[in-house]
């Protein structure tokens, strides 16, 4: 059907942007095609390498399973944050990746834990990394007849955790000024980083994957300078706008506070200690 | 096109309705099924005041199509007194003059109990949480929030 009706077509999750976006005038699709019913894109499959996330859970189905929350922290983060409880009974993650707004809760997550986007086209499935799939503000790199069938998150390292913070005026139901995600694995002793991956969203017209940041810490030992170091290195990649929700400056010193801190959050989460602060 | 023909379970009744694509279920309940109980504040999933449940989650009725009702469950706020005897929500609510206008309410007492039905001893803090997605531009939500608390308690006993 999406092959059929190209760009007329457009593909329902859990509506809360495109049923906004219908409301609105701002998309007016001839054909509306509900994903909910198709068991792919419906699926959460955790086994022993990876989780898998069909393109239409919704965050509420992510964050109903205990599992999911031990090991993949940084992801619940953000399905708690996204929206209120009625908007998580209905948001996807897939359609926050789809819909691929510079302030998408999830991406920043995603993108740390290295989850890939399995996308099917009327003749192949093809895979990306989620840092490459967002392609400008609202824009993705779907082309006309293809769609998203799920997303894949590989198990965590040992010694290895992660997380997301947000910045906004309230403490719910706001769009972030900035927000960040860190996934952090230690040495056994937990005193030396082994790898480590950063993200920052609205800092950019897509969610930064700030590869430079997380390479900066492979091999140093884990102290607050170290971190410091790293979180420079990701303001020195934002290049964020002005608008009503903040500044330029403003949002190169919450780039700074937010990746620290989501830093320290992960490495706290896990095991390790940073005595200097 | 032609209009959609639905078939679904709405407190515990099944119905059945015809709709076009584009319209909401809660579009249907108040215009097609006159269960005006749940209200339109935003149509855009920001205030709550259209929080019905759709097998057994809280939504926003202006951010579900009607078509998507096709053999769900659906519970309004229509469906949450038992005739004349009120849920002891909706006791708390006017015990703890937890309301103004009133246009909020319906959404708040289905949030509420949806709240409970999962979590029959939620902190303060919780409460809260839950209910972050319902607006109140009358009370202030501390009147609401001691309710749900107080409602809570009566119902452990
Ligand atoms: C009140 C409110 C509060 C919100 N708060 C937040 C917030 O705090 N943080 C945040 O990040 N977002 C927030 N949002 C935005 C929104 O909830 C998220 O972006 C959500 O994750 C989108 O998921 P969905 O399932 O509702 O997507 P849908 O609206 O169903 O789809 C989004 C877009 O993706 C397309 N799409 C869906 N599935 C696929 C697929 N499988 N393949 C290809 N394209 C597809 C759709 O056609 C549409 O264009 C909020 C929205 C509302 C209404
Ligand atoms: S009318 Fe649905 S959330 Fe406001
Ligand atoms: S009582 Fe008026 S909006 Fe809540």
């Amino acid at each position: 059907m999406v092959a059929d009706y190209g760009c007329q077509a457009r593909l329902l999750a859990g509506g809360t942007d495109l049923i906004v976006n219908m409301r609105c005038g701002r998309d007016r699709p001839s054909v509306v095609v509900d994903t909910k019913r198709v068991a792919e894109l419906n699926q959460i499959k955790l086994s022993r390498t990876r989780l898998v996330v069909g393109a239409s859970v919704s965050c509420r189905r992510i964050w109903e399973q205990p599992e999911i929350t031990q090991r993949f922290p940084a992801l619940i983060d953000s399905v708690t944050l996204i929206g209120g409880i009625p908007i998580q009974s209905r948001a996807s993650v897939g359609g926050n990746l789809c819909n691929a707004a510079p302030s998408g809760d999830a991406i920043p997550s995603l993108i740390a834990l290295r989850a890939t986007a399995q996308i099917c086209g009327p003749n192949d499935l093809r895979e990306v990394p989620v840092e490459d799939f967002c392609s400008g503000a609202g824009e993705n790199t779907l082309a006309k007849d293809e769609f998203l069938v799920s997303l894949t998150i590989p198990q965590p390292a040992q010694n290895s955790s992660t997380s997301f913070l947000r910045f906004t005026p309230r403490n719910e139901m706001d769009i972030a000024v900035v927000n960040a995600a860190a996934n952090v694995t230690l040495s056994e002793t937990k005193t030396t980083f082994l790898s480590a991956r950063l993200a920052v969203g609205s800092v950019a017209p897509v969610p930064l994957f700030v590869e430079e940041a997380g390479k900066s810490l492979i091999g140093k030992s884990v102290c607050t300078a170290n971190v410091v170091a790293a979180a420079e290195i990701a303001v020195a990649h934002a290049r964020p706008i002005d608008d009503m929700r903040g500044t330029f400056s403003q949002r190169k010193q919450l780039t700074k506070v937010l990746t620290i801190r989501t830093l320290l959050k992960a490495i706290k989460r896990a095991g390790g200690t940073i005595d200097d602060v | 096109m032609a209009r959609n023909h639905v078939t679904t379970t709405i407190n515990g009744d099944p119905v059945e309705f015809l709709c076009d694509t584009e319209q909401t279920l809660l579009d249907v309940l108040r215009d097609e099924l006159h269960l005006t109980g749940s209200k339109e504040g935003c149509a855009s999933g920001d205030c709550g005041a259209c929080s019905v449940t759709m097998d057994g989650r809280l939504v926003c009725a202006c951010l579900v199509l009607a078509v998507e009702t096709q053999g769900a469950e659906v519970e309004t706020i229509e469906g949450m007194a038992d005739g004349d005897r009120l849920h002891p929500l909706q006791q708390k609510f006017l015990d703890h003059a937890a309301l103004q206008c009133g246009v909020c309410t319906p959404g708040f007492l289905v949030a509420a109990k949806s709240l409970l039905e999962r979590n029959p001893d939620p902190t303060e803090s919780e409460v809260r949480y839950w209910l972050a997605g319902n607006l109140c531009r009358c009370t202030g939500y501390d009147k609401i929030v001691r309710a749900v608390l107080d409602t809570a308690a009566e119902m452990r006993e």
